[in-house]
């Protein structure tokens, strides 16, 4: 339960001498793995496969940064967390990396001791209602009883628009998204509210998907991506210029099947990714072929993007996902 | 006389020794607590999390869907009255749970040791499959394969007339609405004093039957009192309230009071499964008053019912009480599991919610362990005070 978890992550403030700041990066290297959280049971995010694999692209995050500092992708090990546990587990030590589909809010950025990173994935949330309801528009849900993940920003979005709305709804609170889903199968809630990639992922788990439908409307914006502690420089650079290297890739062409002929490039921008030009691998304290290893074992930004995420239904053309130059919004900074 | 036993040295002195060794656990005590909250302001500082009481005045940015005793408005609100609320909330369950667990306990309990052999094995067969079940999956399974399954959607809802309604969101009932707080005070006055003359008359009548051996039915009067003088002072107050309705609206019934089915499902979980322990401290309890006074009893020409509500419960209360006092704090603490099927308690609201909203995770919990040892210590405490009242007197 997530009480424990708080006391454990409490105990640990409170009983570890004070230290904890250490390079992550030299802690990483000693244990010889990547600890990474992650919800778990969140298909296209975070979700085991049929051999017991984490898949989604939250994990694959974890399995980038495991390749860019190990060569090794494999060396990534996964917490399944609650949203009421993630920042706890992070900032108490438990994990290295928070990929758990998390927003991004000031409050998040600059009250719990945690820093985000960039975005993963651009996401805003959405209701799903039973089809027999009758209803078409979020902003006829006055009165209704609404089903929603407990610690996440979506329960206070949630609290604004129907507020904002001079609208009335009884919150029903769970903890897991399984929970939660469970609960609007068995008819405790005739909505259910989350970010709508995760609407999309939980319907098709629902008992009667096709009884369900997506409102239309948006209420937030949720750019989600990965965590890290505050206070670790060096940590905090690798983790977001790997996802960085990922969108770069994208950018450029370079995918897990060319990244070998790529690395002979002539083009000095793909050459300093590849590490045969610059020193960028030492400017952020990893091996010259950090980016190289990511690439190749994990894939680009889109790999990734259609390998989990499109299997939803949710595709990344037209959408915000989409890189700059196609009309989205996914921006990396160059690896220079 | 001569003195001549010699001066024992101050290190082998056992009081100079019982209280050095006091004193050192004691300092060694306050140096390990010292040690932890010096390391936790540290570190906390160092991690860059803020820390206080500060956001308690606060208005919580996140809605509360069951507070009966409160009205909580979104926007308005405080994170104090979040606190308050799930306090209230759990102690709501424990009271229920608790009321419910020792009724059904007792009656469990008798059962296993009646000569009847099918009773006493149900009773033995209820008490193993409820107590050797972990209890969130019970709470689950009443919740999740019972409850909501069971009960209709709210547009299929069992209705008892217009007053009433049933569903798989909760029980809906009339609500009061107060139309003259005079009156209403007359009613609370008028209620009160029937409960004074109730304990007044039970006493005369236990007098009286000690002096004449003549019996008088206090239970059917004080029902009848209890149902017939709030009637009247209803009528004599001018009708001070009037009922709201549950009426159903577009997606449920609006009006009126909700009692949530997850309440349901938790206080029918908390009471089977702690009835199971309770039943077993009362057979035990049973068991412990000698046999000859039961056959004592028989002698005396009493019947079976009557020796047990005479002669062997009050003897086996001594027993009975100091095993169910732990069954009580174990249900109080037990109802924190609510979090799984969404009641509204304190774990789920206060270190749920508020903890990961506010992300005061030291404060936060600390206030909720300090609520679970406040409701412990007082349930005990007085059950205690109980207990000692109803120690045998030995000469």
């Amino acid at each position: 339960m997530n009480i424990v978890k708080s006391m454990a992550a409490a105990a640990a403030l409170s009983v570890a001498a004070v230290g904890a700041n250490a390079a992550t990066l030299d802690d990483v290297k000693e244990k010889g793995f990547v600890q990474c959280g992650v919800d778990g049971g969140l298909p296209g995010f975070s979700a085991p496969d049929d051999s017991g694999q984490m898949r989604g692209i939250d994990a694959d995050v974890c399995y980038a940064v495991a390749a860019a500092v190990f060569g090794d992708s494999s060396k990534a090990k996964f917490t399944p967390l609650t949203a009421k546990e993630r920042f706890t587990a992070l900032s108490s030590g438990e994990i290295d990396v928070l990929s758990r589909n998390t927003t991004h809010t000031l409050h998040r950025d600059s009250a719990l001791g945690i820093n985000f990173t960039y975005y993963n994935y651009i996401d805003g949330q959405g209701f799903m209602v039973k089809k027999n309801l009758g209803v078409t528009s979020a902003k006829e849900l006055d009165g209704a009883a609404v089903c929603v993940q407990q610690g996440t920003t979506t329960e206070l979005n949630l609290a604004d628009f129907f507020r904002a709305n001079g609208m009335e709804f009884t919150p029903v609170g769970y903890d897991t998204s399984v929970q939660t889903r469970e609960g609007f199968d068995g008819g405790s809630c005739d909505v259910l509210t989350s970010d709508k990639s995760q609407l999309a992922a939980i319907r098709t788990e629902l008992k009667d998907p096709d009884g369900a439908a997506i409102l239309p409307e948006t209420i937030s914006k949720e750019p989600l991506g990965p965590v890290v502690r505050q206070g670790d420089d060096q940590w905090f650079n690798i983790v977001k210029w790997v996802l960085y290297a990922l969108i770069n890739a994208d950018e450029m062409g370079i995918t897990s099947a060319n990244v070998d002929e790529m690395k002979d490039s002539g083009n000095p921008a793909i050459a300093r990714i590849m590490g045969t030009e610059g020193e960028m691998g030492k400017d952020i304290g990893l091996s010259a072929d950090w980016a190289y290893n990511a690439i190749k074992q994990v894939g680009n930004y889109d790999e990734i993007y259609q390998r989990n995420v499109a299997p939803l239904g949710l595709a990344r053309e037209g959408s915000v996902n989409a890189l700059w130059t196609e009309g989205g919004v996914l921006y990396a900074p160059p690896v220079r | 006389m001569a003195e001549h036993h010699t001066k024992i040295p101050w290190h082998r002195n056992p009081k100079v020794r019982s209280i050095f060794f006091q004193v050192a656990l004691l300092a060694a005590t306050v140096w390990v607590a010292a040690t932890i909250l010096g390391n936790t302001v540290e570190n906390l500082e160092e991690r860059g999390i803020r820390t206080g009481l500060g956001f308690m005045g606060g208005a919580a940015p996140f809605n509360v869907g069951f507070s009966p005793f409160i009205e909580y408005k979104l926007g308005e609100s405080t994170y104090t009255d979040v606190f308050i609320i799930g306090v209230l909330n759990t102690m709501l369950v424990s009271v229920l749970g608790i009321v419910a667990a020792t009724v059904l306990g007792f009656f469990i309990g008798v059962l296993r040791l009646s000569p009847n052999w099918l009773m006493a094995k149900i009773a033995s067969a209820y008490i193993e499959i409820f107590r050797n079940v972990p209890l969130l999956l019970q709470i689950m399974f009443w919740n999740f394969a019972v409850f909501l399954p069971i009960l209709p959607a709210p547009r299929q809802s069992w209705g008892l007339g217009a007053t009433a309604f049933l569903n798989n969101r909760g029980l809906y009932l009339p609500s009061p609405i107060v139309e003259s707080a005079a009156g209403v005070w007359l009613m609370v006055a008028a209620i009160a004093a029937t409960i004074v003359g109730i304990i007044i008359l039970r006493r005369w009548a236990h007098r009286r039957q000690n002096r004449t051996g003549q019996p008088f039915p206090v239970l059917r009067v004080a029902l009848a009192a209890v149902v017939v003088v709030p009637v009247l002072a209803y009528f004599a107050g001018g009708q001070p309230f009037t009922l709201d309705f549950p009426f159903l609206d577009t997606f449920n019934f609006e009006g009126g009071m909700r009692i949530p089915t997850p309440l349901f499902a938790l206080w029918f979980a908390l009471t089977t499964y702690t009835a199971s322990f309770i039943a077993e401290a009362v057979r035990g309890g049973i068991l412990s008053v000698s046999h000859g006074q039961t056959e004592a009893a028989y002698a005396l020409g009493l019947n079976r019912k009557r020796t047990l509500d005479l002669v062997i419960i009050p003897q086996a209360m001594r027993v009975i009480i100091p095993p169910t006092i732990s069954q009580y704090l174990n249900l109080t603490k037990n109802s924190s599991l609510a979090v799984a099927i969404a009641y509204e308690e304190l774990v789920n609201l206060w270190a749920g919610i508020a903890l990961n909203q506010t992300g005061q995770a030291l404060i936060i919990i600390a206030m909720t362990i300090a609520v679970y040892e406040t409701l412990s210590l007082g349930t005990s405490a007085f059950l205690n005070w109980y207990n000692a009242r109803r120690q045998l007197v030995e000469r």
